[in-house]
This record gives C-alpha cells, structure tokens and sequence, in this order.
C-alpha cells in the first residue's frame, strides 16, 4: 500500500518505479540487441526466448555449483551461443526456415532444462536457490551515500542510478556501442548491407553467409548475458519457464523501436516501466476504476505488444531481406 | 526405377524417417546424458503405452488432442501461415464450450447439449484465431509473434475468469462447477460393453470418434472443395492463387479461424469429456506438439492420425517413465516435440543432398 | 595487341539447362567489345562466370594472360574486372558513397576510409564525367545516376575490365548518349569494356568486336566495322523467320476492351503506365510490341485484374471499371476476360501441383467442376484431360506434377485452359518464351484460331517476328507509353526498333492525331 502524502514522497515512489523499470528492461535491451544484429543482417530469431531460458538455466547451475557469478556468466553465454549456432546451421547452411527453427529451440529448452534440473537437482525442475555467493552482487557507486542528503538529485543518484549490479549497467552501456558497430564499422555496414541486399554483398565479393553467422553470434552472446541476469542477479535461481515471455517482447520493442539501437532502448524501457507501473498499482485503491485484477496487469506487456504490431503506432519497415534464406539463383 | 519416382520416394518416405529416427536418436543420447538406459527407457514408454489397458485409453486419450491440434496447424500450414497459438486456441476453446453448457438449461437433451457445446469450442477457438489472422491480413502484423502473445492472453484471461468470475462458489481451487450430466461426453470404456468389449477405466472418450470425423473432414475439405483448393493454392504460390483471383487476405481469415476452431476442439476432449468441468491449464503442451505432429504427419490428416498416435504413445509412455524414474518427469516429451520440430522441420532438407546423391544422381546426359 | 581477357571451351549447366555450351571468348585489351543474343542465349551467365559469381564447369580463364580460378567475385575484383548488373547490386537505403565503399572500406573503422574515398570518387567523377552527389540515397536517384554509381563501383575497386549487363535498357536515350561518352573516356584511359546487349544499333555505334551467342554457343566474333545490323541480327537469330501461319481475312467487330488513360504506378513511386489508350474488337490481334520492362508487365496486371486500377477506365462486356470501380482477376474472369501470364512458373500454374490442379487454376469455381460443396476430382480430370488432347500436351497424365512437364508443354496446358474457356477477350504474355519449335507453330495458330473465331485478342511479346506474324494491328510501348500504332501492312522491324527504343521522339500518335481531329 502507497500513500502520497507529500512531494518528496511522490519523488520518491517515482525514482523506485524508474528504478525497478531500468531493471525490468535490462533482459529486454539484451535480447532485443541480440535481435537487433540478427534481424539486420536478414536472420528472424524467434529462438530469443530459448536462448534466454537456457542461459538462465545454465548460469544457475554454474552458479551453484562454483559459486563463482562470472563463472555462471561464461557457462550460460557459451550454451547461448552454442543454440545461436544451431539455428544458423539451420537456416544459414541449410536455407531452413527461420521461424520454424527458432520455434524449434524455445520448445527444445522450454523441456530441456526441466529434465537436465531433475537430473542433477532433484527440485521438481529448479537449481537451488543461490545465496548471495554466485549472485551478481548490487554496485553502489561512489559518493552515493554522501549526496544522500541533497534534495531531489541526491535520491535520484542512490535509488535510480546507483545501486544496480555490473549487468545492468553492462546492459545500457552496451547501446551506444551497438549504435557504433552498426554505424561506425566496417562490419556493421557490410551487417546491414546483407539484411537489405544480400546479392549486393555478394558481388561485391563478400561472403554472406559469415556475416550471418557472425550476427547469429553476437545474438547468441547477448542472450547469455540477458538469461545470466534474469536468473542470478535479478533472481536467485532457475524456475521452469523463467522467461516468461520477454523474448518475444523484445522482439516487439525491436519492431516497435523499427530496428534502431536507440529507439529500441526507448521501447524496452517503455516495456519496462509498464511492467514497473503495474507492480506499484496493483492492490492500489484508484478512484473511480478501483482495484486493478493482478491479470490485467500481467496481461499489459502482451496487449501492448499485440497493438504495436497492428500498426497502431506507425509503421515499420523491416530490412529488406529478413526472413528469406540467401541462395545464388541463376 | 526412373530417376522421378526414386526423388518422390526420396521425399515422401526416405527423407521424413532419416529425420525422425535423427530426432530419436538425439533423445537417445540424452537418456544416456541423464542415465538413464535407452532401451530400458523404450520399453518402459512401451509398456506404458501399451501394456495395459488402462494405459492403451490413456495413450488414445492423449492421441485425440493431438488429432485436433496438428490439424489445426496443418490447415495453416498449407495456407502458408504458421499458426502457433494452438495453447491458446485449445484454452479459449474449453472456455467457449464450458460457457455453452452453462447457458443451455441443464434438461436439455445430450443430443442436444454436446452439438452446442462443440459448436462453442469451435466458434472461441477460431475467434481466438482469427484475431491474429485479421491482424496479419489487414495489418500486416507477424502472425508469429502474435499468436505468441495471444497464447500469454489466454493464460491470464483464463487464470482471471476462473479465480474470479467462474469459480465454484466456497470452493478454493480455481475450477468451475461440475457440468451437467447431459454434457458429459460418454467414456469409451462406458460404451464399449454395449459391444460385448470390456475395458478398463482411463479418460478416452468419444472425443476419439470426433477426432477422426474432423481428419476426414479436413481432408475432404482440403483435397475435395473449391476453398480447400484456394487455400493450397495461396500457400504454395501466392501470386498464381492471385491470378486465379484469391483473395488473399479472406484466405488468410479462413484459414486461421479453421485453425482455431480445430484446436479449440480440445477443450471437448478434456472438458466435456473427462474433466467434466472447466480448469486450469488443461491445454498445456498440445498446441506446440500439434507443430511436431503436424510437420511429422507432413501436413496430411492421414499423416497427422499417426503421427498423433506417436505422440500419445510418447505422452502416456513419458508418464510411465517419470514414475519408473524420478529424475524423468512428462518434460521429456516437450523436448522430443522439439526435437522433431527441429529435424522433421527446419532440418527438413538437411539429408537430401546425400541421399540424392547416392540414390538417384543426374546421370551425364551425351548431347 | 594483348588479350585481356581470353575465355576457352567455357562450359556451363543449371540442372537440365545447358547455359553456356563450350565457348571460346577473346577480348582486345583497351577495346570496347560488344557480346550480342537474344534473351535467354547465355551472355548473362558467361560474363557472370568470368566474374566469379558462378563456377564454370569446364574451360579455362585468362586474365591480362594469366590463368585464373575465382573461389568468388572478389579475387576477380583483385584482378581489376568490374561488373555492372542488369538488375543493379545497390543497397536502397545507403548513400552512394556507402554503396561505392561497401566491400572497399579501407579499415575496420568507416570514418578512415570514408575522406579517402570521398577524395577518389570526386577525382573519378571529374575524369570520367560521373558526377553524382556521394551523400544522396540510392533510393532518391533516377535510374541514369544509380548506374552511374555501379560504374564508380567498380572504378573504385580499380577496375581494369568493366562488363556492363544491358545497360542502356532502363535509360533514356539521352542517358544512354551521356553513357556512351563515358565509354569514350573509360576507353581513353585504358579500360576495357564488354558490353552485353540486344541492342544492335547500340553495337553498331560503339563497340570495336562483336561476338554472337545464340543459345548457349559463340556462333561469331566479327571487328564491327566489317558487319551491320542485319548481318548480325541473322546470326542472332539463327532459326528461319517463322512459318506462313494461315492467316483469314476477317473483318474485326465491335470493341470488346477499351482502355481508356491508363496511369499506374508502382510502390516506389515510378510511372509505370503513362496514358494508355487502346481498344481491340473482335477478329482481330492487337500486337503490343517493346522491349521487357517498358510497361508491357504492368498493363497486362491491370488489364487482368490483378493490380488495382488507379487511374483511368477499363471497359469489358459492358462494364466499366475504374479507380472507384475495382475489379479483379475473379471479375474479370466472368466478364469473359481469360489471361496468359508472361511467368508461367510465377503466376500461370503451380509447380507442385498436378497437372489437373493446374488446370483448373482461376476455374476452380466452375460450375461444372463442382457439385454442391463437392470439387469432384473426375471432373476436374476429365476436364485436364480435354484440354491436354485438345492442345496436344504430352504425357498425357493428369496426375503429374506440373512441374514435370516441358516448357512448352506446360505452356500449351495454360493457353489450352485460357483459350477453352471461350473467353471473349484474351490476353497473352510471352506465349513462346521457353517453349521449342515445334510446340510454338501450334502456338502461334491457336493464337490465330481464337482470333478466327472472333475473340479479341492482346499479345504481348518482345518478339517482335512473333507480333509481326500474329498481329492485324501493332502498338509500341517505350517507358510505359505508347509510341507508335500502326497497322500490320505498315510494319517494319525498322520502324519498331526505333520506336521501341525512342521515346522522345513519339509522344502517342493516336492523342495527336485526335488533337488534329484525325481518326486513328
């Protein structure tokens, strides 16, 4: 229960919620800059989810056993990874369909880890629960504590700008420096010349399908960062199906934000803080509407996905050539 | 044999069993990774399958759902759209035809009262659909991603509606009340003496029979009409079925809200079938294997029959082998959907190459 | 003087098509060499071998005389051969300095190589007269200056041999003038250029050597100056001008189609149609002649019913159709209207079909074809099966797939379903494109029975032998105009050829003939 009785407290309940809505949306910018490179380079990556969960799955275990957060990092990015390649072996050597193999994996995962947990955990599916070694520890950043006391700024600094684990800040640092590969690079012109043209690149004598592999790839790394945090840093273990969802959701924001580095950030955060929003209110008395069922609230992510993708919010033109597998025709 | 009809048998029998014996292979190796011995492990599911009567109904039981739902994907499969919202669609599907009992008086003739009741599953089904399919035809948006989102929907609105609107009053268990008698569709093993055949208990009702009418309905449907026609046409070529002035975007609504209204017909089987009342979660786990069963089945109801009774054996026997070995629980046949997914569908081709070429390669033609 | 390049029993197969048949090949370093054919004749595919792009499956190479293997296009890049595609390799959405740097960046990171490439295209553009603006989109140019770009492409990468595919078949003829001053100052400096054309007059003009294909072979190498036009279209062409089809004398009746200021254009913006007026009667075959890509495609789409009317009339049976009027392929269908599509495999069937699904595709709601809610499959058999003995389509198995069969028995299964149907109005593209010699006489007289009988008849072909022979009236389209209507007694390949490739020149007679009150 909130009650609002003065400004600083409404301040206040603000920063918390912008606070919980930038951890919200880490896992959401992770994914959807795995997307983000896929997509550019012509790649549909339903396979995001499985991604994730696998990589929630195996940094928990990591974690666990060696006690050791980063060490769970390497483990979850490697087994990403290793679903990445998969799915381009799949699509880019074979010319199979993307969707189906994307489909393929996040049901191959979604029973996978169960079985694997049973295996090795006995816990009807989960890892046990991490106690504070092998968890991702929070960072408050310095001063923090100092500023405390000046009005407005001090707060904003400890609650919504200090305070979070290493994977967060990672995560939203990690922007600009896509902006800047796809941009500034050499690889990044030639990613995003493959996902408009591929003929183009190839008679340009570039290989297509590396870059395609190497995009898959960077997808494959970012969902095991984006699962490694889902499961260690913002929660303390692996439970069936932990995803959730934001795999997809991360698509949308990647539709929503038309394939762009910032703007998708400005999606996933969008996302983020709906899903923040809803946490505070529900329970909450409002006037008039009154007390808002926890499923309307949960349900808000999907509908706001389902009207994005109607169009209802501008259009968006994918690049040109995702979705067809690239075969020399005559 | 001429080159043709050795590439037809290539892809119409070699190919799909080289994929599917991958798919079970790779379980195989994973029964080792767990220790759990393979053949130990078939024969159990085996055994369970089939062993015993009660585990055969089980096994038909199971089969009944999968009948509904890779029809259902295998309609859109063949209009060129992959419709993922079979959970979705088979939960909303038990909801229309729970809510058609609780409408009609409770007297109302059974011959009556189950008509409606399939009649409503069919229509929330493909209702649940068909909203993604409007979304797709008229909006452009990915039918992928939202079915995918719709599924979630369902998940919450069902979980909404059976904590607050349709519980059992001064009940705990968020459950509907128990339905009617003349909306509980006879178990086969109720009708059977009727015939002179006992047979244990198990939940098989006559569902079974439903299952099977809708693949010879589907069928007919798709291989005997002029929509059918339409539909195959759009799926393979777009722009012929244009030519031959389709409508793309009527095909498109058609075609998923059949596809609804297939996989809703689950809900008969559990609700009005054996459950007798509308719950939670009854759907989980049919509408992605209606994906494996249907690109098993190669998209053909004959195919889709068998390849649904492949997966009921795999669910009962998956029961049996989650009690025979605690470190197994009914997840396993989750992972072999996927596998099956991955090698009978987007592995598809991936044996072709080799066995052209050892079967029937391009013989040097002298000009 | 040296070979640069210097092609040997090149030898090429797609699958049961045999692209390029054991062809020798000898370009004179710093000269400008021309390689003719008819569409389909393997040019395309040689150039796109020496290239790197495809493997050849026997021959040799020689480059500047040394013996090349290309794993891909970029070791015949290193080697100085540069190539502008018939269908430009261009990446819509990027600047023209992203497109030229693409592959060439010069670094890891852009910015290094960006102001040395900025420096080098500017030097390129001033000597060869390239000037197009390095920070425009390709989207946001015409089609002259997206080629210019494909030309700076491959200087850029140092091209020492630059092979041009069909260039000038999207230009203008200023445009093409412009391009062939270029070609002078590219031959000034030393570069070697091939060009693959059609185009004799283009040949005639600019080249020093020709060399002609004709379905897969090299049939000659001539020195320009000793040959014409004529001479080299007869080898072009090879085969004998088609048969003395029986041709009646039939008086054409009313106007069955009349089309009246058809616009159109595509999804990114570009004039497709500019004020089509015509109108066929009954008895007669109204030939539209043009090279590929003048508007021919997007005529016959809209006529069919398949691409929605955005401006102007179509008037069939009675009907009138417009922008707020629409019709469709189904519409059309019942009002009479039966259409032969130019890409039997994109639009006329469906390959995995069998032949009687194929053959009841656009009829597949025939009465006849079905009883109730039933599509009866011997009806629709018997009906493949009237059709293949009425057309002469071989096997006779309705079951088989319709890929199965040759192209011009597949083609004579769609003009047989088309033309079975009685239609009152007919509309064919390309009837003989892939289909053999023997099955295109058969063609050609169904063609001329429908008209016999009274149909209206729309051919469309960049044949212009096939419109000659077929048609009782011609028009030309060039740019998605027409420029020239003539009656057959005054045709000549000449007079077309001129108007095919000339736009200027004709703005439609038939509007400036009614501006002066004069019938057409």
């Amino acid at each position: 229960m909130i009650e609002i009785t003065s400004m600083n407290d409404m301040w206040l309940t603000l920063l918390l919620t912008l606070d919980a809505t930038l951890r919200l949306s880490t896992p959401l910018v992770l994914a959807a800059m795995a997307g983000l490179f896929s997509e550019r380079s012509g790649v549909v990556d339903i396979g995001l989810e499985g991604k994730m969960l696998a990589a929630c799955f195996a940094s928990a275990t990591i974690a666990h056993f060696t006690g050791s957060p980063w060490l769970a990092l390497l483990a979850a990015v490697a087994v990403s990874l290793g679903l990445a390649l998969v799915h381009g072996f799949a699509t880019i050597t074979h010319k199979g369909d993307q969707i189906v193999s994307g489909v393929a994996l996040n049901i191959l995962v979604s029973g996978l880890t169960i079985i694997l947990g049973l295996t090795w955990f006995r816990q009807g599916g989960q890892t046990p629960a991490l106690t504070g070694e092998g968890r991702f520890v929070t960072l408050d950043l310095p001063g923090s504590e100092l500023l405390h006391s000046v009005p407005l700024l001090g707060p904003l600094y400890k609650e919504l700008i200090s305070g979070h684990n290493i994977l967060v800040y990672l995560a939203f640092a990690l922007v600009p420096l896509v902006w800047w590969v796809l941009f500034r690079t050499r690889f990044g012109l030639r990613l995003r010349a493959v996902g408009e043209n591929p003929k183009a690149v190839d008679t340009a004598g570039i290989s297509v399908n590396a870059l395609r592999y190497k995009a898959v790839m960077i997808g494959g790394v970012l969902c095991g960062i984006a699962g490694t945090y889902i499961a260690i840093a913002h929660n303390a273990q692996f439970t069936r199906d932990m995803t959730a969802g934001a795999g997809y959701i991360a698509l949308a924001a990647l539709i929503f934000g038309k394939w762009r580095p910032l703007t998708v950030l400005v999606a996933c955060l969008l996302f983020g803080f709906l899903q923040a929003f809803a946490m505070r209110i529900e329970g909450v008395d409002l006037p008039v509407i009154g007390s808002i069922p926890v499923q309307i609230i949960e349900a808000v992510p999907y509908i706001l996905t389902v009207i994005l993708l109607a169009g209802f919010i501008g259009k968006a033109i994918p690049p040109k050539a995702v979705g067809r597998p690239y075969v020399k025709e005559r | 044999m001429s080159r043709d009809t050795r590439l037809a048998w290539i892809n119409g029998l070699l190919l799909p069993l080289m994929n599917i014996l991958t798919a079970f292979a790779a379980t195989a190796i994973l029964f080792l990774l767990i220790n759990v011995n393979p053949i130990e492990a078939a024969k159990t599911l085996l055994y369970g399958a089939f062993g015993y009567g009660e585990g055969i109904g089980y096994t038909f039981y199971y089969t009944t759902n999968f009948i509904f739902t890779g029809l259902a994907v295998a309609i859109a499969f063949h209009a060129g759209l992959f419709n993922i919202g079979g959970e979705g669609q088979a939960y909303i599907g038990g909801l229309g035809a729970g809510l058609v009992v609780f409408m009609l008086f409770p007297g109302l003739s059974p011959w009556l009262m189950i008509p409606a009741s399939i009649f409503g599953a069919m229509l929330f089904g493909g209702i649940w659909a068909m909203a993604p399919g409007y979304l797709q035809a008229y909006r452009g948006s990915h039918i992928v991603i939202t079915t995918i989102m719709f599924n979630f929907l369902a998940a919450t609105l069902m979980v909404y509606l059976l904590v607050k609107v349709l519980r059992e009053p001064g009940k705990m268990t968020p459950q509907s009340v128990l339905f009617p008698d003349n909306a509980w569709l006879p178990f086969v093993h109720d009708v059977l003496p009727a015939f002179g055949i006992e047979m244990e208990r198990s939940p098989l009702n006559l569902s079974i029979v439903l299952a099977l009418v809708m693949a010879v309905l589907v069928w007919f449907f798709l291989w005997q009409t002029r929509w059918g026609y339409a539909i195959r046409a759009t799926g393979r070529n777009a722009s012929a079925a244009v030519y031959a002035g389709i409508s793309q975007k009527k095909i498109i609504m058609v075609a998923m809200c059949i596809s609804g209204a297939l996989a809703g017909l689950v809900g008969i089987n559990e609700l009005l079938g054996y459950h007798h009342r509308i719950i939670m979660n009854f759907h989980i786990g049919y509408g992605f294997g209606g994906i494996a069963v249907a690109l098993m089945g190669r998209n053909h109801p004959f195919g889709i029959v068998i390849a649904a009774l492949l997966f009921g054996t795999l669910y009962q026997g998956g029961a049996e082998l989650a009690f025979e070995w605690s470190n197994i629980s009914r997840d396993i046949v989750v992972v072999m959907q996927g596998l099956v997914i991955l090698f009978c569908g987007a592995l598809e081709y991936m044996y072709k190459p080799w066995l052209v070429r050892w079967l029937a390669p391009v013989k040097e033609v002298q000009a | 003087m040296s070979l640069a390049i210097e092609l040997e029993n090149i030898d090429k197969r797609f699958g049961a098509v045999h692209a390029n048949v054991n062809v020798d090949l000898q370009v004179r370093e710093g000269s400008i060499h021309g390689i003719v054919g008819e569409n389909g004749a393997g040019k395309s595919t040689l150039m796109s071998i020496l290239y790197g792009f495809y493997h050849a499956d026997a021959g040799t190479i020689k480059v500047f005389d040394k013996e090349c293997h290309f794993q891909d296009s970029h070791q015949a890049i290193a080697i100085g051969i540069g190539m502008v595609h018939q269908h430009f390799m261009l990446i819509d959405n990027f600047t023209v300095l992203e497109n030229v740097m693409l592959g060439a960046e010069g670094g890891y990171l852009l910015a290094e190589g960006m102001d040395k490439a900025r420096t080098e295209l500017q030097r390129l553009a001033r000597e060869y007269g390239l000037d197009v603006d390095l920070d425009a989109t390709i989207e946001s140019l015409s089609v002259g200056l997206q080629q210019r770009v494909e030309i700076l492409k491959a200087l850029y990468k140092g091209a020492k041999i630059l092979i041009l595919d069909e260039p000038t078949g999207v230009l203008t003829p200023q445009e093409t003038d412009e391009l062939f001053k270029i070609f002078a100052a590219l031959k000034e400096q030393g570069v070697t250029i091939v060009l693959i054309t059609h185009k004799l007059r283009e040949i005639m003009a600019v080249t020093d050597a020709v060399s002609v294909m004709r379905q897969g072979a090299m049939v000659a190498h001539v020195a320009t100056e000793t040959t014409s036009e004529s001479q080299l279209a007869e080898l072009m062409v090879g085969r004998k001008v088609l048969l003395d089809v029986t041709k009646s004398d039939i008086k054409p009746g009313e106007v069955l189609l009349k089309v009246k200021q058809l616009n159109w254009q595509d999804q990114h913006g570009v004039m497709r149609l500019k004020n089509i007026n015509l109108d066929i009667r009954a008895g007669e075959v109204l030939g539209v002649a043009g090279v590929s890509g003048n508007g021919q495609s997007e005529l016959l789409q809209v006529l069919s019913g398949i691409n929605p009317i955005q401006d102007g009339c179509i008037e069939v049976h009675g009907n009138s159709f417009t922008v707020k009027q629409q019709t469709n392929a189904g519409k059309m269908r019942e009002f009479g209207m039966a259409h032969v599509p130019e890409d039997r495999h994109k639009m006329g069937m469906i390959t995995e079909f069998s032949a009687a699904e194929s053959a009841i595709l656009g009829y597949h709601k025939d009465a006849e074809l079905n009883n109730g809610i039933w599509l009866k499959p011997d009806l629709v058999e018997k009906r493949c099966l009237d059709l293949m003995q009425a057309f002469d389509v071989r096997p006779n198995d309705v079951k088989l797939k319709s890929a199965n069969f040759s192209g011009g028995n597949q083609q004579k299964l769609i003009l047989a379903r088309e033309m079975e149907h009685q239609p009152e109005v007919l509309l064919i593209g390309q009837p003989t494109r892939g289909v053999d010699v023997g099955a295109i006489e058969f063609i050609h007289q169904r063609i001329l029975d429908m008209r016999d009988a009274g149909k209206a008849v729309l051919l469309v072909s960049v044949e212009l032998e096939e419109i000659l022979s077929l048609s009782d009236r011609i028009i030309v389209m060039c740019d998605g105009e027409i420029t020239g209507r003539m009656a057959i007694e005054d045709a000549d390949e000449r007079s077309i050829g001129m108007l095919m490739a000339n736009a200027q020149q004709a703005h439609d007679p038939l509007q400036a003939n009614e501006k002066q009150g004069v019938q057409a």
